[in-house]
């Protein structure tokens, strides 16, 4: 088990170092290579994901391990697919990197035994826990896209940085591919929101509890909504829209783990 | 003056002997190198904010050629006067009271401190002015190398320093000089192809911010020369008639617009175009701003804040710089497109190596007609001519008179030596000293073809 996690990370890290490799020396090579090699990782991490899923009988997202382990596979997955849809190899840069950087956490945080019940099983469980995942690693992808449209954004606006001028693309492409990361991501977490209720109405018998996880995931909903109507109603595009999608992203990651580390809910048991 | 710069950021200081001979020998020593010198900024050494500032208008120009008539030993004198640069080109015997004469008359005129005015200029003597003159007019030291304009700018300069009556021998041969330099460097370097520069610059620019270009109108705001460079290139990235002219006389506006079937427009429904328009190139002879922040701002609103690109080549700008903290609203000016255009230098190098041989073959032509003009060679050389012209003579006549005495052929060439030199001893006197109101450099040029001597 160790040594396929440790491949995995090996293999996220050479497609980290080729994508930074690619981002000084601009050869297309070195994203090309980078991309099939992120495959692979990804093609090994599904084989340990999809073992282990049948080897216990429920999807392996209960303790904080399984979790991260499972956050990396989906940032994987959803950036090979992303990034061959709108072709913006950079982004890579940021996504490899962070995926390398989630497995080696999961590597590093011992797994916690988990007593299962029954309704781990629930199929609504189960595509709640794929679907929030998806969303959260498109919105993750939008973060990404947002940080580099502030980057391109200086770069133009200031006039001096040469560098990342010529490497970036087009603000106007990073804007709609960063638009259309947030409408994937907000898709997914609405619906994966919902499969969420229709769980709890069956775990617990009811849609809505007032849990604090359910409280921070309505506010971050909240703020990807505002984001989307802004952008359709007032325009809100360029700027202000990359730094939505950058706080959008921190009230998630805040929602994800800042809940159950601060604060006390019934989703605790995924980040022991 | 010796704490001023060159380009190579050495001082340019006036050597020692220099000035020295500029002042014990006075204004009837002989042409030397050093008295062509030449003091300016350009867009190298100054920024726009400066060369805004020290532009020289026509009224301006015409004071500052008076006082260098007025000036003592300041002998000839063009000023030229861009968006680019300022510089002055003199004839002197006496260098350091020109330039500081001049430098005092741009300081007090400019308002602007002595000290922060050294720290912008350079001043190139002799060669080097000859150098940089040519490269000035081949446009080979333009900030768009190879832009087509300069060679204009400079022969007006030129005409306007003529009819003052500031120019002289020298000045009006070496403005000859640089014309016909710089039209070697275009009919034999590719440097004119290049002239479109700032188009590339601008559409390279254009597409980090437009994902394409083929959907974007472009706004021309003044229909100048400038401008249409400015939009040839970019107007090919874009769908066609998506261009609209705007200009202070609508007629010209009209004639550009058809040529790119484009519209013409009125500059005060400028700020109403700015809602549908995507690119702005602005290029008006206007001193003040034409379109400000107020314009931008509200309408960046009902563009849903579309991105907005403004580039501005004119000088003094056009577009108010603070539109740049607008957010989607992007603004360059000429100064910003050479950070653009000197990434495309390096594929140009090798017409450059050219079009720079040219300039030095044409600067050595140049010195060595100037060199001749001293004295001691014009005289050398006319003395050479009328000894080779009597030696020919001689051996002529001594093959008729084969019976002479080898006594007899002495005389003979004793005679012509002293014809010779009696012949020579007025003029001699008078090239060394034609009396100090008068331009030496004048009466060699006039000697040397009068008796032909350089051909």
């Amino acid at each position: 088990m160790t040594s396929i996690l440790f491949i995995i990370i090996l293999l996220y890290l050479l497609s980290s170092a080729g994508y930074i490799l690619f981002l000084f020396a601009q050869k297309e090579i070195y994203h090309q290579m980078s991309y099939w090699i992120m495959m692979a990782g990804f093609a090994v991490h599904t084989i340990l994901i999809g073992y282990e899923f049948f080897r216990i009988g429920y999807l392996p997202a209960q303790n904080l391990h399984q979790t991260l382990m499972f956050a990396g596979w989906s940032l994987a997955g959803v950036f090979l697919l992303l990034k061959y849809r709108y072709r913006l190899n950079i982004l890579g840069v940021y996504a490899a990197p962070l995926t390398t950087a989630i497995m080696i956490a999961a590597f590093c945080v011992p797994a916690v035994a988990v007593s299962p019940t029954p309704l781990f099983k629930s199929l609504w469980l189960i595509l709640h826990i794929i679907i929030i995942f998806i969303a959260e690693a498109s919105l993750a992808l939008a973060c990404g896209t947002g940080i580099l449209y502030l980057i391109q954004e200086h770069a133009i606006k200031t006039k001096t940085n040469r560098f990342f001028l010529k490497r970036l693309p087009s603000l106007e492409f990073l804007d709609r591919t960063g638009y259309a990361f947030v409408v994937i991501g907000f898709t997914m977490l609405t619906i994966g929101l919902i499969t969420g209720f229709v769980y709890a109405h069956l775990a617990w018998g009811k849609f809505w509890s007032w849990d604090n996880k359910e409280i921070w995931s309505m506010i971050t909903w909240l703020i990807y909504a505002a984001l989307l109507h802004g952008r359709l109603v007032a325009g809100w595009r360029g700027r202000r829209a990359a730094i939505m999608a950058i706080i959008g992203f921190a009230a998630l990651l805040f929602t994800f783990f800042g809940v159950n580390f601060l604060l006390e809910g019934h989703h605790d048991e995924f980040t022991k | 003056m010796t704490n001023l710069q060159n380009d190579n950021g050495e001082p340019a200081g006036i050597p020692a002997d220099i000035s020295d001979s500029g002042l014990t020998t006075g204004p009837t020593s002989g042409p030397e190198m050093s008295d062509i010198i030449l003091i300016g900024v350009n867009h190298k050494t100054a920024p726009v904010e400066l060369r805004e500032k020290l532009a020289f208008s026509d009224e301006e120009t015409q004071t500052a050629l008076k006082l260098c008539q007025a000036t003592p030993h300041v002998n000839e004198a063009m000023i030229l006067s861009t968006c680019n640069r300022v510089e002055m080109l003199m004839v002197t015997k006496n260098q350091s009271l020109a330039l500081e004469t001049i430098s005092s008359f741009i300081a007090a005129t400019k308002s602007i401190s002595l000290p922060q005015l050294k720290k912008s200029t350079y001043i190139y003597f002799g060669d080097q002015a000859i150098a940089h003159v040519f490269r000035v007019a081949s446009s080979l030291d333009s900030m768009m190398i190879g832009e087509p304009q300069i060679l204009g700018q400079l022969k007006e300069a030129f005409k306007i320093a003529v009819n003052k009556k500031n120019t002289g021998l020298i000045l009006n041969r070496l403005m000859h000089k640089a014309f016909s330099v710089a039209k070697r460097v275009r009919s034999e370097t590719g440097i004119g192809g290049q002239a479109v520069s700032i188009s590339y610059a601008a559409v390279e620019l254009a597409k980090k911010i437009f994902d394409t270009l083929e959907d974007k109108t472009v706004l021309l705001v003044g229909a100048g020369e400038m401008a249409e460079l400015a939009v040839e290139h970019l107007i090919r990235n874009t769908v066609s008639g998506n261009l609209l002219v705007a200009n202070r006389t609508f007629s010209v506006g009209v004639e550009l617009a058809n040529r790119y079937s484009g519209h013409a427009i009125r500059l005060e429904e400028i700020p109403e175009k700015l809602k549908i328009v995507d690119i702005i190139i602005s290029s008006t002879g206007s001193p003040d701003y034409v379109i400000t922040k107020n314009h931008v701002k509200p309408t960046m609103r009902s563009r849903k804040n579309r991105p907005l690109f403004f580039i501005d080549i004119a000088v003094p700008r056009d577009i108010d710089p603070a539109i740049n903290r607008i957010s989607n609203a992007y603004v360059y000016d000429i100064d910003d497109l050479q950070g653009v255009i000197n990434e495309n230098i390096e594929t140009r190098n090798t017409e450059s190596i050219k079009a720079e041989r040219i300039v030095d073959e044409s600067v050595i032509k140049f010195t060595d007609w100037y060199e001749s003009l001293n004295v001691i060679p014009t005289i050398i050389a006319l003395r050479r001519k009328l000894n080779a012209i009597a030696d020919m003579e001689l051996s002529k006549t001594m093959q008729a008179l084969q019976h002479l005495s080898s006594s007899d052929r002495m005389a003979f060439e004793r005679m012509t030596e002293s014809l010779i030199n009696k012949i020579l001893h007025d003029p001699t006197r008078f090239l060394k000293n034609p009396g100090s109101h008068r331009n030496k450099s004048v009466y060699l040029d006039f000697t040397r073809k009068l008796f032909n001597i350089d051909s």
